[in-house]
């Protein structure tokens, strides 16, 4: 064992390094080093903890180190970019349940061997439970509405709410109870936890799946906060740093996701958001009267082969068709004819922040053609086309014209302010929202019907071909 | 209320401002990076884990330890790695993995 004051000192060595990391993630450049800093964090946190504790089993460590270690490696290295949120949002379920286990074996180690919980501790060790539980439960719904295990619509039910509420007033309850009364707590204990399991579930299953990049961002948060309180119960300041920091990383990204969606979060999580289809708005009831115009391949290769200024803008079915790599392909034939393609990236244009950019950077799109919607939205009007790919809501003029609309308000990208517009979609299917899109019905818009991965690679031969 | 909390809640406030601060400054381009990033460093809990698994403070508490001490690697190990694998992708020139 060591003295007590130089793990001390380690543990505020891996903040620094948690702090540095954080900060070296400020961009593309410095990211791969600000991770690995972190990484050595984490390692220095954890030698110093084996090293400060007087270790009566071994064989329990190991056991628990090769099984995390192993699963958590074969997960990191066989995830399909696509499937990033439902690592993400498993990983989110793990750190809560990792406190609440920790959480726990305080508590009853603190009931058998008889010592008396101080007031503060109790609480504390009751948040670490609730939130943790939460965590872990809510996760694995979200984990399972964006796997399609289960459906993505909101599930919903007359006085759900009620019920939710009174599960959240159940708990508190009971924490309270354990708080006063010394007696009957381990019934009481695990009755906590399995009323949060609970309360997970009823939180999540009301959400839709198009509003799950909202709730992994906020369940994010609550991992953070879950392994900050075990900080208080264990009295480990390391804890409480990087809880804080996660749990605040979390909150920023969960408010972005809902101004780039223009909804409260209260209307996120309790709105049941997508489950009535279509209220439609002004242009669902006269789009019988609208033409849409289309467009063959070897039409619109000839308008791309020509383009000055190109602007991308990628939807998740562009990730959905795996045809990322095509957009590539696509944007080198127009880079060599001498023009020049950006692309265009909503915040909310993957199934979680900053997911598009991910599926890009993998198909070795260099980083420095992707632009935030604020960067590239006035660079719209000097685009000779704008190509949409599988992106439909996010750039619905409706949001900016129409106050019927159901997306009225929200920050939209201006593609129909573009020279000429290509629209790539599978038919006229309104999108996630069920909401009807005049954009395809503007006089500048061609629309390409087929699958993405298809009429991108039919373009790419006709450029070639040219 | 005892010293330790009150510190403890000085020391959650002020790393909480500076992760306002920090995160702030991320681009959205690495806005899922900086999720499974973060993933990990919620795996901190870990050094609690390792505690309660190897403290020798009855079956129980190791059985939960083991748990413990599993799901947090989980988060380690595939937080990292995962985040590691995203940004050797994002390069510059375009020029590859």
């Amino acid at each position: 064992m060591i003295p007590h004051v130089l793990a001390e000192l380690g543990y505020l060595l891996a903040s620094a390094c948690f702090i540095v990391g954080l900060k070296r993630l400020g961009s593309p450049a410095t990211a791969p080093a600000g991770n690995r800093l972190s990484a050595w964090g984490m390692l220095i946190a954890v030698v110093v903890t084996l090293l400060d504790t007087q270790m009566v089993s071994w064989t329990a460590i190991v056991i628990g180190l090769v099984l995390g270690s192993g699963i958590g490696l074969w997960m990191a290295r066989t995830v399909q970019m696509t499937s990033m949120p439902q690592l993400v949002a498993l990983l989110n379920g793990f750190g809560g349940a990792a406190s609440v286990l920790v959480a726990g074996a305080e508590f009853l180690r603190s009931e058998l061997a008889g010592e008396a919980i101080p007031p503060e501790t109790g609480v504390v060790i009751q948040l670490s439970l609730l939130i943790g539980a939460v965590t872990f439960s809510g996760s694995l719904i979200a984990w399972a509405k964006l796997q399609e295990v289960m459906t993505g619509k909101p599930i919903t039910w007359p006085g759900q709410k009620l019920m939710t509420g009174l599960i959240a007033l159940g708990i508190v309850g009971l924490a309270g109870w354990q708080l006063t009364d010394a007696a009957s707590l381990l019934p009481a204990f695990y009755t906590v936890i399995g009323l949060a399991v609970v309360l997970g579930v009823l939180l999540v299953i009301p959400i839709g799946g198009a509003d799950m990049p909202v709730v992994i961002s906020l369940l994010n948060s609550y991992s953070g906060i879950a392994a900050a309180m075990t900080g208080f119960v264990i009295n480990n300041h390391v804890l409480i740093i990087a809880g804080a920091l996660v749990g605040s990383s979390g909150i920023i990204l969960t408010r972005i996701m809902c101004k780039a969606m223009n909804r409260s979060l209260a209307n996120v999580l309790f709105g049941a958001f997508g489950q009535t289809a279509g209220t439609g708005g002004a242009i669902g009831a006269s789009s019988e009267g609208l033409t849409v115009r289309s467009v063959s391949a070897e039409d619109a290769a000839v308008q791309l082969a020509y383009a000055q200024q190109v602007i991308v803008v990628p939807g998740y079915g562009l990730a959905v068709a795996q045809a990322q790599h095509v957009v590539r392909e696509l944007a080198d034939l127009i880079e060599k004819n001498g023009g020049t393609v950006r692309y265009a990236i909503h915040p909310v244009a993957g199934r979680m922040p900053g997911h598009m950019n991910v599926l890009l950077a993998e198909a070795n799109v260099p980083y420095d053609k992707l632009f935030d919607m604020d960067a590239i939205n006035d660079q719209f009007e000097q685009a000779d086309v704008a190509l949409v790919i599988g992106a439909n809501d996010v750039v619905n003029p409706a949001a900016r014209s129409d106050p019927a609309s159901p997306i009225y308000g929200m920050p939209i990208l201006d593609v129909d302010k573009a020279k000429s517009i290509i629209v790539m979609k599978r038919g006229m299917n309104p999108g996630f929202a069920g909401i009807e899109n005049a954009l395809f019905y503007h006089p500048r818009t061609a629309m390409l019907f087929g699958d993405a991965k298809g009429s991108l690679s039919a373009l790419v031969s006709e450029i070639k071909a040219l | 209320m005892s010293e330790g909390i009150i510190i403890g809640i000085v020391i959650f406030t002020l790393a909480t401002f500076l992760g306002f601060e920090l995160i702030q400054r991320v681009p959205p381009t690495l806005h899922t990076p900086l999720m499974s990033g973060s993933n990990a460093i919620s795996g901190i809990t870990i050094v609690g884990a390792l505690v309660v698994a190897g403290g020798g403070f009855g079956w129980i508490s190791t059985v939960f330890g083991i748990g413990a001490v599993a799901f947090a690697m989980m988060n380690v190990v595939g937080g990292y790695a995962v985040t590691d694998r995203m940004l050797r992708m994002f390069s510059k020139d375009g020029g590859g993995k």
